[in-house]
């Protein structure tokens, strides 16, 4: 019997070509093709007077250069706004090359198509433009003062102003035998994936067909944007997602300028043209995420049960809103976590800024709504002098409690309905790993060497494996070898070893023989991205789902053969046998020659089913609804959304002297429902951990009042080395598989990096005995904030 | 190394001789060829990433004779008559992985694989130069490297995997996770030795 | 992030070198690059003539005697780092280096590089300044030494001719009875510091003779405190808070996006207590 590979840590076949230097990202592709370099603006609000490209035209080796005036039709449209909103009253996106006014620092202004990357920045740097400069709106303070306005006919700089509530929040709070309120900020950071943004586009004139090599998230997104905006039927485009070296959401937003300008200048050009995004211009013209500032009002009771919860939070949106207010409503529903807040009211502004665009980042809103909930409960707790672990379980939704509906609409538009978890384990499995009950000796331990420590606990939901659907293609080859296309892209995860693993399980065939394409529409056409933590929830359900169709395909057409019953027929490593009689079987790669009935053969086994060889001669060849081949075709639209769940504890240190920050222990307890490969959910956890602590402690985007942002290198935008994460990372588990799906997966994709800030604020706060309510912390920030608390501990309240 | 003034544009280009991975490439450049586009663009070798260009990421670390550099931080036209290694050049002659490469895939030492490469030479060099790392020396070994994927848990393991192999210590493959390492372990006070056979926790998918 | 086109200049000789130089106002000496190179690709640095000197003989040496340390224009910080007899002669050379940004930058980057860039973040300016070092150029009017006082005279800019080739640091042995330490706080591990701090500090009958500090990233240039008074012979709490105060009072130290001025003026307190300890310790070692 075969082994089953669904739960196993199955070593990744990527890896062979990725460690030899194999990887074909998108730079990799079409080495000869043209270059393209972007002007950007220098300014973070301008409006543009002229632009004087007359120094380029006759620059040796210099292609094109095109402004807005080059660009017709659709091209000279507004790009898409992605996802539309109700509340999104005044949604806003920029054009492909900006038209008369720049919203922030970055925003393109102009395209040179040259040689090489080299000249095309030489010829950038020609171009003279003249700009009347305006007032930038900076902050979330500055939005809200509103003082001066990103959009013209923007009032308030509101692009949305959303409330959701799920009961009487405020009369609830007022009824409560104690009340709180906070204000907690969460500023800017951003996906930063190692690669960059990139595009390849090569034009068949001949045939006039358009090829787009794109490091995307979504390459029937870029498919049918490019389509659109070039005019092209969707047949006429085929988008290919290479390998990606990284995503984490930024490059989910679609189509950027760029994917529209190389696609136009190749087909235009007649040549390959390529854009190779470096790191400057990711830090001022791909996406930020995060920034936040919170008001919070809860009601408990003496245990510290909420009894009402009322948030009001300002969300940053930078300049436009390309990709809708599911940052926001992330933020907003997700906030509630594994808790029963009583009657919860939220509301929301979404705020224009002159600023990069916000786009999702993994997390995607919850990281914010999870620091809010959790510091939530530790003021509670300090309030009344309780346990934090205990507040937490008084709250905490039961077991039997699943599904649990909490009355709020979540960002897919579906209802916001848990389906299922063990929260209460899942609380004395952290406690336990981190040790949180021997903690007070250790700290007493610690402070007799001088060393002050201290320890935090957040608690998250997530919810993955978002609509409306994935597909997936199941293609037996009558070498028996297994062709498996699914249409969202990959970025790292693993897919091909995952996927691979549920085929190989499903089908009865080796591992070895299944080949998994993802993110290219010429073998997918219907997909929809990779993003909330979806892949394995949707492509896997759709990938099992079509196997099982080829399969029972298999079990039918061999019944036949082997002249027994279907449900007698087993599949193992490839053959089918009638089940205690391994004597009597077939390949499965005969059965797919059997599957396709042929009037030539090409080789010996394609004999066995010419047209003298099988079938009934009184019976068509392809019986009525049948179909030749030996495929499976099916897709997976769930009703709604799982929710993955965890509780993540940290131990840090923090220096007496220097306010130097550390970790000194991480503790993760995760459950994403059933698992496919452990190995790879493991390594997802950790990398998301690392991020979670890059977003604590070290990564935030630095503007200054005029928009400049301060820090957009590597060498002051602090992402972690291997020596700022701690040595190691403890991960438990538990597992409650989803029962809206066939496989029972949830997804585990974003979910360590959402209660990293909630978790290290609240380890700070506890080792240093004061409020922590904002992130990201730095040392100096520390430093301050001991300083104004000793200030404040020497003067007399004022009231 | 021969200068061209080439007909019709301002910029002069020079002959240089690249020694890469034990072949020779002749290629023409401008002097302000960047070594790591270089080796992508003139030599084909597209297995060098460029993932920042100002020398902090370290995905486009390449040994120049012997010693880890960034290619991003080179000319090209200075890199005449050093012998250059990528990481296409890091299989054993006969094809098969190196130690390295082998202990990045045992371990999942790697994700979306852009910045592998720079690790995998870098580290390559390092364990020739210290065959028996302790932990701490391990983490130092990558300690210039960015990584966004992988949180660098199973990159440390690979390079004491790495180690292993290369001593020909142990044939075993470890299990990708990692131990539980108690406070003590987590104050930086013990850690060196990690357990190979830890069992390997179910995680969700 | 391309470089701007410039013409490139491979001398064989420090003749050729320093002719190179002097045919264009706007040239610029390559070594190790791991500075000017990043700069360039930014387009902060657009010189018009590179004049690569990685190709010239004899200037890649480590050496080191009883007077102190002698290190080539072309000796890159990891062969710095790795010389034993460095280590001994003037161990606060080591120290430093070994904090000087990763090892895959220490393996192509000059510490004579480092040292003429005049960067008031890096390490090197400092401790050639504190160790009382010197360099040796040769340029059009021939070969000279300029002495650390007078080497750094702005931020990111140094004394040298534009015609000059830095060829040759000195870093003057420890002496006996004197000790040294270093120390820095900077946002990530390899990152440059937030404030660095590196003392001498020499003893004699129990007693501190002279004591003196430098400082890195908390001024404009890299600053050196003599703070021999301040401590008044001795290294307990109140001597080390008076030398704290007395360095600060010749510190200037301001806001960043990493450190407000405040916090590096602390950090510079903190560690100026921590190195002359730690100095203090390794003089009575020795």
């Amino acid at each position: 019997m075969t082994t089953k590979l669904m739960g196993e840590a199955v070593q990744r076949v990527e890896d062979d070509r990725l460690v030899r230097g194999g990887g074909q990202y998108v730079d990799d592709i079409d080495l000869d093709a043209l270059h393209i370099a972007v002007l950007r603006s220098p300014h973070a609000h301008a409006r543009i007077i002229s632009i004087d490209v007359d120094p380029v035209l006759d620059i040796e080796g210099v292609h094109a250069v095109w402004t807005y005036d080059d660009l017709e039709g659709a091209m000279a449209e507004p790009l898409p706004l992605l996802i539309p909103h109700p509340t999104l009253t005044h949604g806003r996106t920029q054009y492909a090359l900006a038209r008369d006014e720049v919203n922030y620092v970055g925003e393109a202004i102009a395209m040179v198509v040259a040689d090489d990357r080299y000249l095309a920045e030489d010829a950038v740097a020609q171009i003279a433009v003249e700009y009347e400069l305006l007032p930038a709106v900076v902050g979330v303070e500055a939005a809200r003062a509103a003082e001066n306005l990103v959009h013209d006919d923007v009032p308030g700089n509101i692009a949305a102003r959303s409330e959701q509530s799920n009961g009487d929040a405020e009369a609830a709070i007022k009824a409560a035998p104690h009340t709180l309120s906070l204000d907690l900020d969460i500023e800017r950071s951003a996906c930063m994936p190692m690669e960059g943004r990139g595009v390849t586009a090569r034009w068949d004139t001949a045939n006039g067909r358009l090829q787009v090599w794109t490091s995307t998230q979504t390459s029937t997104g870029v498919r049918a944007a490019v389509a659109a905006k070039l005019g092209l039927d969707l047949l006429q485009v085929d988008v290919i997602t290479p390998d990606v070296g990284g995503g984490f959401g930024v490059k989910i937003n679609h189509p950027w300028p760029e994917e529209l300008l190389v696609s136009l200048a190749a087909q235009r050009l007649g040549r390959p043209v390529k854009f190779t995004e470096d790191r400057r211009e990711h830090f001022i013209s791909s996406a930020h995420e995060r920034a936040q500032l919170h008001h919070v009002d809860v009601g408990f009771d003496d245990e510290g049960r909420l009894l009402g919860l009322d948030v009001r939070f300002w969300h940053d949106h930078g300049a436009y809103t390309p990709y809708g207010l599911i940052v926001p409503i992330n933020a907003s529903t997700q906030l509630v976590g594994p808790y029963k807040t009583g009657p919860y009211r939220v509301t929301f502004d979404s705020l224009y800024t002159n600023t990069v665009i916000v786009t999702p980042y993994r997390g995607a809103g919850r990281p914010q709504g999870c620091f809010v909930m959790e510091r939530t409960m530790d003021a509670i707790a300090a309030y009344l002098g309780k346990d934090r672990a205990d507040v937490r379980e008084v709250n905490l939704i039961q077991p039997d409690e699943f599904p649990y509906d909490h009355g709020l609409v979540f960002q897919d538009g579906r209802e916001t309905i848990y389906d299922s978890g063990d929260f209460p384990t899942m609380l004395q499995k952290i406690k336990a790993l981190v040790g949180w009950d021997d903690f007070e000796s250790y700290r007493a331990e610690m402070a007799a060497q001088g060393r002050r420590v201290g320890i935090g606990l957040a608690a998250y939901v997530e919810g993955t494996g978002a609509g409306p659907y994935e597909g997936a293609h199941v293609n037996i080859e009558s070498s028996g070898k297994v062709k498996v296309a699914t249409g969202l892209t990959s970025q790292g995860q693993g897919h091909q070893t995952a996927f691979a693993q549920i085929v190989a399980d499903e089908l009865g065939v080796p591992f070895e023989d299944v080949e998994i394409t993802t993110g290219d529409t010429r073998r997918m056409a219907y997909a929809v991205g990779t993003f909330a933590s979806r892949a394995a929830v949707m492509s896997g359900s759709a990938i099992h789902l079509a196997a099982k169709k080829a399969k029972e395909k298999a079990l039918r057409i061999a019944s036949d053969a082997l002249e027994a019953d279907p449900e007698d027929l087993q599949i193992v490593d490839g053959v089918v046998s009638v089940k205690g009689s391994p004597g009597t079987s077939i390949n499965l790669g005969t059965v797919a020659v059997l599957s396709n009935p042929l009037r030539y053969a090409f080789d010996e086994a394609s004999k066995a089913a010419t047209q003298f060889s099988v079938g009934d001669a009184t019976k068509p060849p392809v019986a009525e609804g049948d179909e030749p081949g030996l495929e499976g075709k099916d897709f997976y639209s769930p009703t709604r959304s799982t929710f993955a769940s965890g509780m993540h504890a940290v131990i840090v240190e923090t220096d007496p002297d220097t306010a130097e920050i550390t970790i000194l222990k991480y503790a993760v307890v995760h459950d994403c429902g059933t698992v496919i490969n452990p190995m790879i959910v493991e390594g997802q956890i950790h990398g998301g951990v690392a991020q979670g602590i890059g977003g604590a402690l070290y990564e935030k985007m630095a503007y200054d009042e005029s928009g400049q942002l301060l820090n957009a290198s590597f060498m002051d935008f602090l992402m972690p080395y291997v020596t700022e994460v701690p040595d190691a990372i403890d991960v438990d588990h538990l597992e409650t598989p989803s029962p809206l799906n066939p496989l029972g997966i949830k997804g585990a994709g974003e979910a360590g990096v959402i209660p990293g800030s909630a978790a290290i604020a609240a380890a700070i706060e506890d080792a240093e005995g004061l409020p922590i309510t904002a992130m990201p912390i730095s040392p100096s920030e520390l430093f301050e904030l001991r300083a104004q608390h000793a200030v404040a501990a020497t003067t007399p309240e004022e009231n | 190394m021969a200068e061209n003034t080439a007909a019709g544009t301002a910029e002069r280009t020079h002959d240089v001789r690249l020694e890469v991975n034990g072949v020779t490439h002749e290629v023409t450049v401008p002097a302000r060829r960047l070594l790591s586009d270089a080796l992508r663009h003139e030599c084909g070798l597209t297995g060098t990433h460029v993932g920042c260009e100002h020398g902090v990421c370290g995905a486009c670390t390449v040994l120049v004779d012997g010693r880890p550099v960034r290619s991003c931080l080179m000319f090209a036209v200075t890199a005449q008559g050093s012998e250059i290694t990528t990481v296409e050049g890091l299989a054993e002659p006969d094809g098969s992985l190196n130690p390295v490469q082998q202990a990045f895939r045992e371990c999942h030492g790697l994700q979306c694989g852009f910045c592998t490469p720079g690790f995998l030479t870098t580290v390559t060099a390092g364990i020739k130069e210290n065959p028996c790392p302790t932990h701490e020396e391990a983490r130092e070994m990558v300690a210039g490297n960015l990584c966004r994927c992988t949180g660098y848990q199973n990159i440390v393991k690979a390079v004491e995997r790495a180690a292993e192999i290369a001593r020909g210590d142990t044939p075993s493959a470890p299990a990708p996770d990692g131990d539980d390492g108690g406070l003590e372990a987590a104050t930086g006070e013990t850690e060196v030795a990690r357990d190979d056979d830890a069992s390997t926790t179910g995680l969700g998918a | 992030m391309k470089p701007t086109a410039f013409d490139y200049a491979r001398p064989e000789t420090l003749e050729e070198a320093v002719q190179a130089l002097g045919s264009h106002p706007d040239a610029k000496v390559l070594a190790g690059g791991q500075s000017l190179v990043p700069l360039m690709s930014m387009r902060l640095a657009a010189p018009a003539l590179i004049v690569d000197i990685n190709h010239l003989p004899g200037l890649d040496h480590v050496t080191a005697d009883a007077s102190g340390v002698r290190i080539g224009a072309l000796a890159r910080h990891a062969d710095v780092l790795a010389s034993a007899d460095v280590r001994r002669v003037q161990p606060l050379v080591s120290l430093a280096l070994a904090n000087v940004a990763h090892p895959t930058i220490r393996n192509r980057g000059t510490t004579v590089g480092s040292i003429v860039h005049a960067d008031a973040a890096a390490e090197m300016p400092m401790v050639l300044q504190l160790l009382g070092g010197s360099v040796d150029v040769v340029g059009s009017g021939g070969r000279r030494t300029i002495t650390a006082d007078e080497l750094y005279v702005a931020p990111l800019e140094s004394s040298l001719a534009h015609d000059e080739v830095a060829v040759e640091a000195f870093f003057p042995a420890l002496p006996a009875g004197s000790g040294v330490a270093f120390e820095e706080i900077s946002r990530r591990h390899g990152d440059y510091a937030m404030c660095g701090v590196a003392a001498v500090v020499a003893v004699e009958d129990g007693r501190v003779t002279s004591a003196r500090a430098g400082y890195l990233s908390v001024s404009d240039v890299p600053t050196v405190v003599d703070l021999t008074d301040a401590l008044g012979g001795s290294v307990d709490e109140a001597a080390l808070a008076r030398a704290a105060e007395a360095a600060l009072a010749q510190l200037e130290p301001e806001t960043d996006i990493h450190a407000t001025a405040a916090y590096r003026a602390h950090l510079a307190k903190v560690l100026t207590a921590r190195v002359l300890t730690a100095a203090h310790d390794h003089a009575r070692e020795e």
